[in-house]
């Protein structure tokens, strides 16, 4: 981890101090803040190229260069792994862009990813001096987390972590999104023989079935998975542990010990009446087909329904990449429809902005009762409530109170219901002794992340129960750590 | 990659395959079904697993040609690779020893009938089984289902074998001549609506096994959600085994046909121009 010691070591260097000392404070924070490029909304509306196209050298200087390279650094403690901030950007502010990419990967598997899909705004810019003190935006680290790992990949130059001795112990990842991945990495770089294993054909988990690829191509996922690769980590697809093997199995064939990152799996339906007409998805099912499985693509099997008018119903980010996805396959109405008020949206802000330009209809304060079908079972027409705001309830938010007599019908040929999910009981169900909550999260120490079975640990959403990548690859790296003094303990090493 | 290790056809459009895959030979039981993917740019199918040979490291299933992965899977040979198996997924039939048990199986649905027939044999009942299909080349597996049953019955739509008639028809045979204790039914969703509202009327439990589409298998899509009693259950993960009087089949037979226009234009125009987005 890293201490305020280090810090200011680093900060002391000579390097740093010189580059400090080009350019006065008070001109750096007069430099204005440089937007992300991005494609015309009505040109990428009718694509599925990324939105963001990224920042240019010139642009990462610039904004690099407003960094005022504090000397208590409060970017880093918003940040839920910890990284470098200051020594990333100052880099970036050199030149020295691949030097940048380095200090990344030093606590982030996944820059790459993470700077295209955190929430800095509330992460590291929320705790930039510019938004404590200044009143003014935060230094764009997520754009130049995003240009640096970019830069590594585009240069072909993509720098390997420094391994230790290996080890031989085997160790076991189960699912491969975030969390596993980042578990996956560490526990390679430690020396251990890690294999991680999926149940889908692909690797990824939610980075390649979820997010779509305006927002994060699978290009870039696989080119992260091939660093880890080059780490050592094996990797098994088509294999469901629980099922395929039992965890009892794999301990049988040597595995010491395992980490749980299989995700929230089920989506949740609200059950109203008609929701299970055709045309009606989960998110998980209609982004999976389309950003799995290849739906909109030519040449690929599986097919999906994505019609002229659709309906989203929710208001995360989940519900932005289904709605914007269903624009750019053709739907002329693509509306989100969310219970509460634009203010109350747990969506990004940048997300909601994206889908505004293109054309999204945002029917806030509406709520669907009922969905009516043709004699096929195609869905044709929701029937929504308007809402108003009430009391706050338990998550703080104001409470969406149902405005009597106000139903209305809409037309619609697809729904996507994208209201959350719970946590996946596959694997729990094969360890009666795994200690689960009474949402079926699992009961980890939350230190070490241990689960109720001392070999076991997990983290991401089937402890979380519906969080972000970069909790979930926080989560990875802490068990990662854990798993690490427990077989210290443990397992003799060779 | 996972290896056909053999391929023969039961009829002109049912054919059984062999596949290496030696961890789901050994944990696969009664009841559970394994999703496969033919090639890389293909879709995943959920497929019940009908046998396997844990010895030799393989499982069998038995495919009728319908779809249009199901006509890729038919060009493949014995020493071929299917892209993607991933199994054994569902839960495993619950195996009891309740007395007479009546087992029908329309079309291909006698392939997932016939382990589960074997593991109720196996634990001490007395197995009834009534074999349907439109006609004699659609009986499929009628030695195996006679080698496990005491008794059997073959009815065909057009009388071309067996008995002319329904399943139903042999099904109230038996149930007239006989107390059954439980029943269980596997076919194409309208075969396992009439012969559950048969078993209703004579207030026999009666067990169907599921085919909805799917896409993960694994609970985290919810394509195979059907309604059973009332509420909303994912086959994947909650079945592929329901109580058939709860099932809601009027509701299952909407959805399988959620892509049949879309299958039908990709049919006619080959395998690989998918048209996508239409109505």
């Amino acid at each position: 981890m890293i201490t305020p010691e280090i810090l200011s070591f680093e900060r002391n260097q000579p390097w740093r101090e010189e580059l400090r000392k080009s350019i006065k404070q008070a001109d750096r924070t007069k430099i204005e803040k440089h937007k992300m490029p991005e494609q015309n909304a009505v040109v990428r509306s009718g694509n599925i190229e990324e939105v963001n196209t990224g920042f240019t050298p010139e642009m990462a200087v610039e904004e690099a260069r407003r960094c005022l390279d504090c000397v208590n650094p409060t970017c880093i403690g918003g940040c839920p792994v910890n990284i470098n901030i200051p020594k990333f950007v100052k880099k970036i502010e050199l030149g020295d862009f691949a030097g940048a990419a380095q200090v990344l990967k030093e606590t982030n598997t996944l820059p790459a990813v993470c700077g295209r899909v955190c929430p800095q705004e509330v992460q590291c810019e929320s705790q930039c001096f510019y938004t404590l003190r200044l009143n003014k935006p935060a230094v764009g680290i997520g754009n130049l987390e995003r240009f640096a790992a970019d830069f590594e990949r585009n240069s072909g130059l993509i720098s390997v972590p420094e391994i230790e001795e290996k080890n031989g112990i085997k160790t076991a990842i189960i699912g491969s999104g975030p969390a596993g991945l980042a578990a996956a990495a560490d526990l390679a770089k430690m020396g251990y023989d890690v294999t991680v294993f999926e149940a889908l054909h692909e690797i990824g988990g939610v980075l390649k079935y979820g997010i779509p690829e305006f927002r994060l191509p699978n290009e870039i996922v696989d080119v992260e998975i091939e660093t880890l690769k080059k780490l050592g980590v094996k990797f098994e697809s088509n294999f469901l542990v629980g099922r395929t093997a039992t965890i009892d199995q794999l301990r049988s064939m040597g595995y010491m010990s395992f980490f749980v990152g299989c995700g929230a799996g089920l989506p949740n339906f609200m059950n109203i009446p008609g929701e299970n007409f055709v045309g009606i998805f989960s998110s998980n099912e209609y982004l999976t087909r389309i950003n799995l499985m290849g739906a909109s693509r030519d040449g690929y099997d599986t097919p999906v329904l994505s019609g002229k008018n659709v309906a989203v119903i929710g208001g995360g980010n989940t519900a932005m990449d289904s709605v914007r996805t269903a624009k750019r396959l053709g739907a002329e109405r693509a509306m989100i429809i969310y219970r509460r008020s634009m203010d109350e949206m747990p969506a990004r802000k940048e997300e909601v902005k994206h889908a505004l330009e293109e054309g999204i209809e945002f029917m806030c304060l509406h709520n669907p009762l009922e969905y009516r079908a043709d004699a096929q079972g195609r869905v044709l027409q929701v029937l929504v409530q308007k809402m108003d705001l009430g009391e706050p309830d338990a998550s703080g938010r104001r409470k969406p109170v149902p405005i009597a007599g106000s139903e209305f019908l809409i037309d619609v040929d697809t729904v996507i219901v994208s209201i959350g999910v719970s946590p996946n009981p596959l694997l729990p169900r094969t360890l009666p002794d795994l200690k689960t909550t009474r949402w079926g999260t699992l009961v980890v120490n939350e230190d070490s992340l241990q689960t109720s079975i001392s070999d076991l640990f997990a983290g991401g959403d089937i402890v979380r129960g519906g969080a972000t990548v970069i909790l979930a690859m926080g989560d990875g790296r802490k068990a990662a750590q854990a798993m690490h003094e427990y077989m210290k303990k443990n397992v003799s090493v060779k | 990659m996972f290896k056909i290790l053999s391929k023969e056809f039961l009829s002109e459009s049912v054919f059984r395959m062999d596949i290496e895959a030696p961890l789901i030979a050994k944990a696969r039981k009664a009841g559970h079904f394994i999703i496969l993917r033919v090639d890389e740019r293909g879709e995943r199918i959920p497929l019940t697993i009908s046998g396997g040979d844990p010895e030799k490291g393989s499982i069998t299933i038995i495919v009728q040609k319908i779809g249009l992965s199901t006509l890729k899977l038919a060009q493949l040979n014995a020493g071929d690779f299917i892209h993607d198996v991933v199994g054994p997924l569902g839960n495993a039939t619950h195996i009891g020893i309740t007395g007479t048990i009546l087992c029908a199986g329309g079309g291909v649905g006698v392939a997932p009938l016939l382990p589960i027939a074997q593991a109720l044999k196996q634990a001490g009942n007395r197995v009834v089984s009534v074999l349907a299909a439109r006609n004699k080349d659609l009986i499929i597996l009628e030695k195996e289902m006679r080698e496990t049953s005491d008794e059997v019955i073959i009815m065909t739509d057009d009388g071309s074998y067996g008995e002319k008639g329904l399943v139903t028809h042999g099904m109230e045979t038996f149930i007239q001549k006989e107390k059954i204790n439980e029943a269980v039914v596997i076919g194409p969703a309208i075969m396992m609506k009439f012969a559950s509202q048969l078993t209703r009327k004579y207030n026999i439990p009666t067990m169907a096994s599921l085919n909805s589409i799917m896409v993960d298998g694994t609970g985290m899509c919810g394509a195979c959600r059907v309604t059973v009693g009332g509420s909303t259950k994912f086959v994947c993960v909650d079945g592929p085994e329901f109580d058939a009087h709860q099932v809601d089949f009027d509701e299952l037979l909407l959805r399988l046909g959620a892509y049949r226009d879309l299958e039908r234009k990709a049919m006619l125009q080959g395998p690989f121009t998918y048209i996508k987005q239409g109505l």
